[in-house]
């Protein structure tokens, strides 16, 4: 093995002068990098390298290690660094998750976080998750091999989750005889590819994890190269809070620290720019302006803090700031809006389901968002666009989204606090998908909701009633129409100004366009209940007749309707009951095969968990039932 | 415009103190678990940072085994009282009534005290969501581990089930009876934890100092003789040695080393010289090589 002295070694100092080296050592910065390659390409032996160069292994570690080596290892008498880290191929084996693993190290400049993640295609979201937060990607390819579409891929993924650092490493350069020709054509071969996804930038560098070229210092073998070694290019590069503090000033408000009626701070991490007392100040998105009082902190006031920090600040005026409102320079505020072009890495085994309400997590807010149907996927192998109704597991996506109010927000190319997101299943509680924000769509900022003068309560007290909408929801045969029905004739009769919406007489006109997939059901419920609530806005008594199968969409319209206005009534019909009825003979079909998505045959009923009233119709007829509604409606 | 660069153990401590933040703005019935540690330290001084100059809303709550060291039971009571915080001690009622102790009892002890006692203990005060101090370098099953960890309504850990965490955005809903334990400290190695409370001056129980102590020697782990209870062999005498712990727990599992550090920078020295690695000392990861992995499958912190 051509060992080279490690340059890292501090022995002596620590030996000779701790105080010394705690003071040198309090002042590194850190680095968060992420390595992009498969076992083959030797990024496990390339991280145990730097592990060991970096003596971050104990001697404890290092015999275990070396009595695996024979054991097991692949390189002969010699260590097989691979062992140190390989736990992911272990568990490839025991069929345990496929994760990402964190490991640390550190030199005399840095302590650096190293998000190691898998390399296949089937691996995509766990490699976005540890890019994530990487400041720099170290690319592996194997010298024997050249790029491959692997590589294409990784460089994707980075570079659309905006890593700006990008080292080429061109490993297993021992294993071609150290040929310059060979490095320099596979860098030709990645530069053309690299400028055309917009890559600016890359530093190549060609290496061996396991015989240690280039690794902490300019190697013997490879004369011809005179750029930096691995380790001593992590310790310079720029990490991404120095560029982050260039920025305006921006804060997402995490929590508002109030211990007593003479204090209220504003605790949050500093997303972008520096803030100093006496700084003019704007939240948002109320827009509402004051000036930066104090930087409070346990060690006392400060008179400085700048992007990356986590601080309380305090302001001159008693203005109204909550969790996920933004505070930024007052001369430069962010943009807010409710529609974005964004792109999607769904993570989750359910597809998406376009139209769904997700709950959409961007900094400290919370919002309802829905997606809609994608503009196109995109291959991540060969980066081709493809048209597709949906996005599943690992699939990346450029789709619209629209939240139910205003946020304020930044293009994630500018800053990543201010434009990743989340989205999370309002049912299962997932993480389903990572997003970026791009643009916010024209169509939000030039739309405004006109103000009437005849509002809702004026309709609503002409016809002397409150506006209601009896949701009734089951499968189909259960009885829902024949029920709805009878609610109607008797609210008629009580002098109600009532409307029934059938689901099939509604597949007839305004949803005729609409079929039975996921999204189509969530489309057919979304339209419905933009449609009741305008009838709830005239004053109406709505009464809906829908199988509405999902507790998404049944949440979603809840969600549309004044507070207490939405009754879900559960109309319960057990399967077996209900296929017995089979009043339009659909059931029959369904199971013979002619009619697909069935619900309660192919394709499921999630039933209510909290009705507002449960309607048994094994226990009461037609008529009890709807004088039990009404009972509930007017009481 | 002038920049400031921020430390790693800056961004560290940020880090730490926008989760702190994001459990106290997102959960019903937070607590903090303190086990009087370097790392329970580092995380209780992190949470007053966080929250100044509020206390941190939120109890301490120490899963007692009783069978800590007598240095540890004092200044937990006063580091408690320091933070301004309530402290729960929650001692697991059927291993005391059973007594359970790690000379008659092997991996019940731990079992019983410690993962039994921490399930009952979060179901009786109904926490839905516990801080804990473990650190992704302490071992291999952790460094895959997530900072927000969800827990079934039996405490189980599915380790097939974690959530992505992208970004500093943590997804921490959850649905009625689930539980999440959170690591603030993650991604801290010992040696930033030690460097941290080098420059924060933390108060740390003496005991990672060196002193002469009473200890025996057994199955190759040098013990200390904490208090009467600890059966001795006959003819065996305990030896004054000058000893100190890299870690901490029950005296009678805790490994002692040989040692001159008085000071912190001389704990560091001597850390940053040695060769072995830090879970050597605790009798609880011998059992068996995947034994971290099966304990936190089974609702060990």
């Amino acid at each position: 093995m051509t060992t080279q002295d490690p340059i890292y070694k501090t022995d002596a100092l620590i030996a000779e002068d701790i105080d010394a080296y705690l003071e040198a050592h309090q002042h590194k910065t850190m680095l968060r990098f992420i390595t992009c390659g498969s076992v083959d390409d030797g990024k496990s032996t390339l991280i145990g390298r730097l592990l060991y160069d970096s003596k971050m292994i104990f001697e404890d570690q290092l015999a275990a290690l070396e009595s695996d080596s024979k054991r097991s290892g692949t390189q002969g008498e010699e260590i097989d660094f691979a062992l140190l880290v390989d736990g992911l191929a272990a568990e490839r084996e025991q069929g345990i998750t496929i994760d990402v693993a964190y490991r640390f190290f550190a030199t005399e400049k840095r302590k650096f976080i190293v998000a190691d993640t898998p390399g296949h295609e089937q691996y995509t979201r766990n490699m976005v998750t540890g890019a994530s937060t990487a400041d720099l990607a170290v690319i592996l390819i194997d010298a024997r091999k050249g790029v491959l579409t692997q590589t294409r891929r990784h460089s994707y993924l980075v570079h659309m989750l905006g890593i700006r650092h990008v080292v080429l490493a061109v490993n297993k350069m021992d294993l071609v005889g150290y040929e310059q020709e060979t490095f320099e054509r596979i860098v030709a071969d990645y530069r053309a590819f690299a400028e055309s996804i917009g890559i600016e930038s890359f530093t190549p560098i060609p290496i061996s994890g396991f015989k240690g070229d280039n690794i902490t210092g300019p190697s013997e073998n490879t004369p011809w190269y005179d750029g930096p070694a691995l380790l001593p290019l992590l310790e310079e590069v720029e990490v991404e809070d120095t560029r982050d503090q260039a920025g305006p000033f921006r804060m997402q408000v995490q929590w508002v620290n109030r211990p007593n009626l003479d204090f209220r701070g504003f605790s949050g991490m500093i997303a972008s720019g520096q803030v100093r007392p006496g700084d003019p100040v704007r939240v948002l998105p109320s827009g509402k302006t004051s000036t930066v009082a104090r930087i409070v902190s346990l060690e006392g006031d400060k008179d400085l803090a700048v992007a990356g920090e986590s601080v309380t600040i305090t302001l001159a005026d008693e203005i109204d700031c909550s969790r996920g409102q933004v505070i930024v320079a007052s001369q430069s505020p962010l943009e807010v809006a409710d529609q974005f072009e964004s792109t999607l890495v769904w993570m989750d085994e359910n597809e998406l389901v376009p139209g769904r309400a997700y709950w959409l997590k961007i900094g400290t807010q919370t919002v309802s968002a829905t997606v809609a149907e994608p503009k196109y996927e995109v291959n991540v192998n060969t980066q081709e666009h493809l048209a597709s109704k949906t996005l599943d597991l690992n699939a990346i996506g450029i789709a619209n989204v629209t939240t139910d109010r205003e946020i304020p927000f930044a293009p994630y190319a500018e800053n990543r606090d201010l434009g990743g997101f989340i989205l999370i299943d309002k049912i299962t509680n997932h993480t389903v998908a990572a997003g970026l924000l791009h643009f916010a769509l024209r169509r939000a900022q030039n739309v405004h909701w006109q103000a009437t003068d005849i509002g809702r309560d004026h309709h609503a007290s002409m016809k002397h009633q409150k506006p209601a909408v009896l949701w009734l929801t089951g499968l189909s045969g259960s009885g829902k129409s024949t029920i709805a029905n009878i609610v109607e004739k008797k609210l008629a009769r009580m002098n109600r100004h009532t409307f029934l919406l059938d689901g099939d007489n509604v597949r007839h006109g305004l949803n005729k366009d609409l079929g039975f997939t996921e999204a189509d059901r969530v489309e057919n419920i979304r339209r419905v209940g933009e449609v009741a609530k305008l009838m709830t806005d005239a004053g109406l008594i709505v009464i809906t007749a829908f199988i509405s199968p999902f507790r998404s969409e049944r949440d979603m319209v809840r969600g549309m309707m004044q507070p207490g206005e939405f009754v879900e009534v559960f109309v319960d019909t057990p399967l077996e009951v209900a296929e017995s009825r089979d009043v339009k003979g659909l059931y029959a079909k369904a199971r013979s095969g002619q009619l697909k998505n069935f619900t309660g045959i192919d394709s499921p009923y999630e039933h209510p968990e909290a009705p507002e009233l449960r309607i048994d119709t094994t226990e009461m007829t037609p008529e009890e039932a709807a004088d039990l509604i009404i009972a509930r409606l007017i009481p | 415009m002038d920049t400031k660069t921020l430390t790693h153990l800056q961004r560290l401590e940020a880090e730490s103190i926008h989760i702190l933040r994001e459990v106290v703005a997102e959960a019903e019935n937070p607590v903090m678990l303190y086990s009087v540690g370097k790392d329970s330290a580092v995380m209780l001084h992190l949470a007053k940072k966080a929250f100044y100059p509020s206390p941190p809303p939120f109890p301490l709550l120490h899963v007692d085994t009783t069978w800590k060291f007598q240095d540890m039971y004092k200044l937990r009571d006063k580091a408690a009282a320091d933070a301004g915080m309530e402290l729960l001690v929650y001692q697991n009622p059927e291993a005391k009534e059973r007594g359970i102790n790690p000379f008659d009892h092997g991996g019940l002890h731990t079992d019983m005290w410690k993962t039994e006692g921490l399930k009952q203990a979060l179901d009786k005060y109904g926490f839905d969501v516990a801080f804990g101090g473990a650190r992704r370098d302490e071992e291999k099953s952790r460094a895959k581990e997530r900072v927000f960890s969800f827990r079934s309504a039996n405490h189980r850990w599915d380790p097939k089930n974690q959530r992505p965490e992208l970004w500093r955005l943590y997804n921490a809903r959850k649905t009625k009876g689930e539980s999440v334990r959170v690591f603030p400290i993650s991604n801290w190695t010992e040696l930033d934890i030690w460097q941290y409370i080098h420059l924060e001056n933390i108060e740390i129980v003496p005991l990672y100092f060196s002193q002469p102590r009473p200890t025996v020697e057994r199955d190759g782990l040098l013990l200390m003789v904490d208090d009467e209870r600890f059966p001795l062999a006959e003819g065996e005498e305990p030896v004054m040695r000058s000893i100190r712990f890299r870690t901490l727990g029950c005296y009678p599992l805790t490994g002692a080393v040989e040692s001159e550090a008085q000071t912190l920078p001389e704990v560091i020295q001597e850390m940053l010289l040695t060769t072995t690695s830090e879970r050597q000392g605790r009798a609880i990861d011998h059992d068996q090589a995947a034994s971290m992995e099966k304990k936190k499958q089974e609702g060990y912190f």
